[in-house]
């Protein structure tokens, strides 16, 4: 063998074994998860790695579709997900997903029944997926700055805000962001106008654009997880966006004591609740780890730390004797029942009706 | 049998790296999107034999092609795709030129370090640059900063989220492959020609025009070549930089298959923006052979 051989056959050989070695630790003590952005107390990592022995990856993404998309096409490697109820319906429907595995489950006994009736809608029987967390979809708003630029009586509580279009003109100045998400906007803007929000009907659908295309030339921008920080830096004074973000907005604002105050609020025409259901993808390379990070995640001082750090409600019941009261006691995370009530709920849109929605939210995003 | 292989091998990689992957994108764009994983229809299934492989091909048809020429959001994409890739050509070749020109008339010793000077922005991910410019350009970013602390400007330029971010994150990004060719043909050159021009009579800039342009012409159309094809279809600067009114097909296809997970009609996309490059992909491929045959 001469010596030029040899060196090309040495690093071959080293790829290789070290694929062998990988892919066989990855069996062994690897669990792989996929989580929304900014939704986790990230000790909790460390802490299930220091437990169990296993080592966690954790990615994190801002958008259901591209979930469901890496979902669709398979083979992401990942061993647990978190679609938002609508899309873990469909995705479950296409095979996306395996049943789980209750008897690995103990803790399964600590989540809370309100919660999983309603989940059950998505996933009958929860037979795919837990809960993790849950919410509204509301208005971020930088109080002080909006009843400044509005008036003492601005509607900050009321879908008006964002909407009728003689307020965004004014509150343009000041930054106005929307979540890049069709499947919350459209359904919200359904709902200001007093039409079904889950409304399938490309005829109904199509009305949406009246409410977006007068206040669109003052969105700022359209986004799902900036605003996060944009509203904490006082670079928007309003946000549409999920509870849990803006209330995490409202504390690294208080943090950086930049004279900025943020507020959520479920706006009184209705808000839209929605519930992150954790999942095992059907090709799991270590559907074992994925159990036992469900399990994990189900302890109640577990998923209490999570709620503590994020301020989004949870499904668990027996984690609220360790919440703290800014949690608990916080009708913006856990609302009262009355308020839950006042909350409306969406299913996922067929084929043809997903395209007339995008096609819609692509309209409205770009004005073509 | 020794040439046969020399040549089987490239015609080989050109198989596997690309006509395959073409095929498969044309099959999925000729299928039906359905709820399912992989999300279309039809699949191959080779264990039926004939009669899959025949309901297979049964099952194809054209009907998303059709799909985009009935809404003109793909049209305006496409041509608005075009226009910025144009543009920001012509602005790249305008940059890079002189920059280019520099290098290649600079002395000796410095040649190499110069060169590792447009090369190095290579060493870092073209992800972090590109954040770095939205750093840069942002309402509160380093440019505005400075523009209002010179008092230049009393309220912060808007260029962030625009097609003017869009347009300095391509030439900045591809400024290497425009001046990196005509670099290499400037280099070549004989000075003497210059000498000889201006002894003839020719002022500095005739003699520019008259034999140094001509001489590099090769170097600029391969330049502006690299840069054209792969802006056309630049997804990660308009997302990044550009705002919502930022139309480029790359974006478009990312919607449709990311938000729509509409698989047919994103391929549709894709064969059709394929076809609109193979042109300029062929005359590069001309440009390219006319050169080697002038160098003999």
């Amino acid at each position: 063998m001469t010596n030029r051989e040899h060196m090309m056959k040495t690093p071959f050989l080293t790829l290789t074994a070290t694929l062998a070695l990988t892919a066989g630790l990855a069996q062994a003590d690897e669990v792989r998860v996929y989580n929304w952005s900014d939704y986790i107390d990230e000790s909790l990592l460390a802490k299930f790695e220091e437990e169990t022995g296993i080592d966690l990856i954790y990615d994190v993404f801002d958008s259901n579709e591209v979930l469901e998309t890496k979902m669709l096409a398979g083979g992401s490697g990942y061993d647990v997900v978190v679609p938002t109820g609508t899309f873990l319906q469909r995705q479950i429907m296409a095979g996306a997903f395996q049943p789980l595995d209750k008897s690995k489950l103990p803790n399964i006994d600590n989540m809370w029944d309100v919660i999983s009736d309603r989940t059950s809608k998505y996933d009958p029987g929860n037979e795919y997926a837990i809960n993790y967390m849950w919410g509204t979809t509301g208005l971020g708003v930088n109080e002080p700055k909006v009843r400044e630029i509005l008036g003492e009586d601005a509607p900050v509580t009321s879908w008006d805000l964002v909407f009728d279009p003689a307020n965004m003109e004014k509150l343009a100045e000041c930054g106005v962001m929307f979540l890049d998400a069709p499947a919350e906007m459209i359904p919200a803007a359904l709902n200001y106008i007093g039409e079904d929000p889950d409304s399938h009907d490309p005829d109904v659908i199509a009305k949406a654009e009246d409410v977006f295309m007068p206040i669109r030339p003052y969105i700022q921008k359209f986004h799902s997880s900036e605003y996060i920080n944009a509203l904490a830096n006082g670079d928007v004074c309003v946000a549409v966006g999920w509870s849990g973000d803006i209330l995490q907005a409202r504390d690294r604002a208080a943090e950086a004591d930049n004279g900025v105050e943020v507020s959520y609020y479920a706006p009184d025409e209705g808000a839209q609740m929605w519930f992150d259901q954790m999942a095992i993808p059907v090709d799991a390379p270590n559907p074992e780890a994925a159990h036992t990070f469900l399990n994990f995640i189900m302890d109640a001082e577990n998923m209490a730390a999570a709620s503590n750090y994020v301020y989004y409600a949870n499904g668990n019941e027996a984690s609220q004797q360790y919440l703290e009261e800014d949690v608990i006691g916080d009708p913006a995370i856990y609302p009262t029942p009355e308020a839950m009530e006042n909350t409306y709920t969406t299913t996922p849109y067929e084929p043809r009706v997903q395209r007339t929605v995008t096609r819609l939210w692509t309209k409205i995003k770009s004005g073509t | 049998m020794r040439r046969f292989a020399l040549i089987a091998i490239p015609y080989f990689w050109l198989l596997i790296l690309f006509l395959v992957p073409f095929v498969i994108v044309l099959k999925i764009s000729l299928s039906d999107v359905a709820l399912a994983r992989p999300p279309y229809t039809p699949q191959l299934d080779l264990s039926a034999g004939w009669e899959g492989l025949r309901a297979f091909f049964s099952e194809l048809d054209f009907e998303n092609f059709v799909f985009l020429t009935t809404d003109d959001l793909y049209w305006k994409a496409y041509v608005s795709s075009l226009k910025i890739a144009l543009v920001s050509t012509l602005l790249t070749l305008l940059v890079g030129y002189p920059i280019a020109y520099g290098m290649a008339r600079a002395p000796n010793e410095w040649r190499p370090t110069l060169l590792m000077l447009v090369i190095l922005p290579f060493w870092t991910s073209f992800l972090i640059r590109v954040y770095s410019w939205m750093g840069i350009l942002s309402n509160e970013g380093t440019l505005n900063t400075v523009l209002l602390w010179l008092g230049v400007i009393d309220t912060p330029l808007q260029i962030m989220n625009t097609n003017t971010a869009v347009y300095i994150g391509i030439v900045y990004t591809y400024l290497p492959f425009m001046v990196l060719p005509i670099y290499s043909a400037l280099e070549k050159m004989d000075e003497s020609l210059i000498e000889a021009a201006e002894d003839l009579g020719c002022s500095k800039l005739a003699a520019f025009w008259l034999v140094t342009w001509p001489l590099s012409r090769n170097g600029i159309i391969a330049g502006c070549f690299l840069v054209f094809i792969p802006a056309i279809g630049e997804f990660v600067i308009p997302s990044l930089l550009g705002g919502s009114g930022t139309l480029m097909i790359g974006k478009v296809l990312f919607e449709e298959f990311f938000s729509n997970r509409d698989w047919p009609v994103a391929s549709a996309v894709a064969v059709i923006l394929l076809l609109i490059l193979i042109i300029p992909i062929i005359l590069f491929q001309r440009n390219e052979q006319k050169a080697r045959e002038a160098e003999g």
